[in-house]
């Protein structure tokens, strides 16, 4: 893999002969991923944990054509360490939790993402993700399980009662794959979806966005800053948020009627730029000129197919909800995929992934809908709205609350058949159905560890200590705290609501799913099966 | 179970129309509009309650 010294970095990979090319009738695998964007990579890494071959299809072969997202979360951050690339993407990116908003050139409204201390991840990094894609790749390149094949273009998908058939074209000609699941996460254009015929219903916007990322050495501070009706691009909206190596992202609205293929050129990019950054210098490293779309398959388990990330579902950029929501689509397909083909849950459990995914698709297109609207409007009426809540910022607190310019990507919440609810009252800021708050603990030598650092891709049980430890189910992974972990600060005690005798139990991916104020070896082993699937 | 109430609630709702008469006198169509959604908001604010504005909106699309 090279990385080139050109101011637009580039991964570049080489296609290579698989056996299965060269087999008189198609080889049977139990996961083909089609796909080699963040989504795809992360499932097949996740697999690879789990003991599960994955190979992955890409029909390029190459990384680092523009860059796309930026903004990725800390729940992102939280499921890429658990992967193993945490510190890595931190090191990389440029740390941030500060938003402000500007309404010409004063400050109407500004937001802190992370005000609770005590995690071990960032509320928001921002990084190229071309740097996330190559990160990923390299990871998987250390696992034996994965096999990731470039330049491997999926063209024709057949779907059977219990496997499905794919056609792909290489260098060397085509061959065929059969697949107990197929992954879809072939991005929002998938070509899966098109070959099974599936409609991606939802919603164009007409506005048009010039985004540039731009190489320069500027003061400005490491915050989101968001402009209506800047003095330096009159009427419209503008961005600006700085990502590593001294390039920052440039977003300017263009409006309705801009032509794309005009507004990209150098020659009429530079003095808008120029008009925003003044007298510095600056390079441009990447531009194009976009509409967004907000979409989804209204399933997206046909079958052994599977869709994840943006081949499911796709959202404006306002708000980072992209490529954060796929990720946590990846994570919270694959142990549930990993139960049903090591036979430890009914395929029923799949039903929770359409579910859960489903809410917060719909959850990550709403705010990614107001978010959008706000800042283009549709109608004139609905601009004269817009208009009178930004001039009503200034005077009024509740203005500056409606101000939008993206409500940045969070976790989501699962209403969700897994979750057992509560008996008893809980307080604190684990909920079910949310991950798990991070926490600082010391283990039993006195070292730092952090709650999420120590959890791992099984089911857990965190347990308070209350005398003797109680004898857990088999397979369960229980951590006492106050003998495995020590809580010394009390953010724990805090953030779980915790007292003497309370157990919490986790999923694999570290989503609260059932907790009690005391220890009930039958309680846990019914939340436990039913966050397997038995209650679907 | 409505919780728009809709009978009268000021002690002199001639003056209150002729308040809200008076802050348009003047303005220009777009003004008077802008003013309009800046009221709308400040009002709703001060409701404070989604169902009660929900049920606010569907009256005033019915009566027009
Ligand atoms: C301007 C912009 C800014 C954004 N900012 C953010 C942000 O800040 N934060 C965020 O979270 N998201 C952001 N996004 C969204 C984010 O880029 C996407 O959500 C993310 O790339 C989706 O990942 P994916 O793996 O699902 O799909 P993709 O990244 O699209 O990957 C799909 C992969 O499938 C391959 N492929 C396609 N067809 C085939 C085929 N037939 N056979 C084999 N392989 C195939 C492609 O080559 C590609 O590698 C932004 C998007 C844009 C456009």
């Amino acid at each position: 893999m090279n990385r080139s010294a050109a101011n637009k970095t580039v991964y570049q990979f080489g296609y290579r002969r698989s056996a299965d090319q060269d087999a008189s009738r198609p080889v049977r695998r139990p996961v083909v991923i089609v796909g080699a964007g963040p989504v795809g990579l992360t499932a097949a890494i996740d697999f690879a944990k789990r003991g599960i071959p994955a190979i992955i299809l890409d029909d390029a072969d190459r990384i680092g054509e523009g860059s796309r997202a930026i903004c990725f979360s800390k729940r992102s951050l939280e499921i890429m360490d658990r992967l193993g690339l945490g510190d890595r993407l931190v090191e990389k990116g440029v740390v941030w939790q500060l938003g402000k908003v500007f309404l010409g050139e004063h400050q109407v409204y500004s937001f802190d993402l992370l005000p609770e201390a005590g995690h071990r991840m960032p509320a928001f990094i921002n990084l190229q993700q071309y740097y996330l894609e190559g990160y990923l790749v390299e990871r998987a390149a250390e696992l034996p399980l994965i096999d990731l094949r470039w330049r491997n273009r999926v063209t024709a998908v057949e779907k059977h009662d219990d496997f499905v058939r794919l056609t792909i074209e290489t260098p060397e000609g085509e061959y065929r794959l059969d697949t107990d699941w197929c992954l879809a996460c072939d991005g929002a254009r998938s070509k899966v979806r098109d070959c099974l015929g599936l409609k991606f219903e939802g919603h164009t916007f007409e506005e048009r966005f010039l985004i540039a990322d731009v190489k320069m050495s500027a003061e400005y501070p490491t915050e989101r800053w968001f402009w209506f009706d800047p003095p330096f691009h009159s009427g419209q909206s503008a961005l600006l948020h700085r990502q590593p190596d001294n390039v920052w992202r440039i977003d300017l609205q263009l409006g309705p009627d801009a032509d794309p293929d005009e507004e990209k050129k150098p020659e009429r990019v530079r003095p808008r730029l120029e008009r925003m950054l003044g007298e510095r210098k600056f390079e441009l490293e990447w531009v194009s000129v976009y509409r967004f779309n907000c979409a989804r398959l209204k399933k997206f388990v046909h079958g052994r197919v599977i869709f994840v990330g943006d081949s499911a579902h796709q959202v404006s950029p306002f708000g980072a909800r992209g490529a954060n929501s796929g990720i946590q689509d990846a994570e919270n397909l694959v142990w549930k995929l990993a139960l049903v083909l090591n036979g430890e849950a009914p395929e029923s459990l799949l039903d929770s992934y359409e579910l859960e995914r489903g809410q917060a698709a719909d959850e990550n297109i709403g705010h990614s809908t107001r978010s959008t609207d706000f800042i283009a409007p549709r109608t004139k009426q609905e601009r004269v709205l817009r208009n009178a809540v930004l001039q009503l910022a200034p005077h009024a607190a509740f203005a500056r609350r409606m101000v939008n310019s993206g409500r940045l990507s969070v976790a989501s919440e699962y209403d969700s058949p897994l979750t057992t609810p509560d008996r008893e009252a809980f307080a604190g800021s684990a909920r079910l159905g949310l991950p798990v708050p991070d926490a600082p603990l010391d283990d039993r030598d006195g070292a730092k560890r952090y709650l999420l650092q120590t959890l791992g891709e099984d089911f857990q049980l965190l347990y308070v200590k209350d005398g003797a430890r109680p004898n857990v189910p088999e397979g369960l992974r229980m951590t006492v705290i106050g003998e495995d972990l020590i809580d010394r600060e009390g953010h724990f005690t805090q953030r779980f609501d915790a007292t003497p005798g309370a157990a919490y139990l986790l999923r694999p991916d570290h989503h609260l799913c059932a907790r009690m104020r005391s220890y009930d070896g039958n309680r846990i082993r019914e939340a436990l099966a039913r966050a397997k699937g038995s209650a679907i | 179970m409505t919780a728009l109430k809709t009978e009268n609630g000021f002690a002199n709702p001639d003056a209150a129309y002729e308040a809200l008469v008076e802050a348009h006198r003047g303005l220009a169509e777009a003004e008077s509009a802008a003013l309009n959604a800046r009221l709308v908001l400040i009002l709703s604010n001060h409701i404070g309650d989604l169902k009660v504005l929900k049920e606010a909106i569907s009256l005033a699309k019915k009566a027009g």
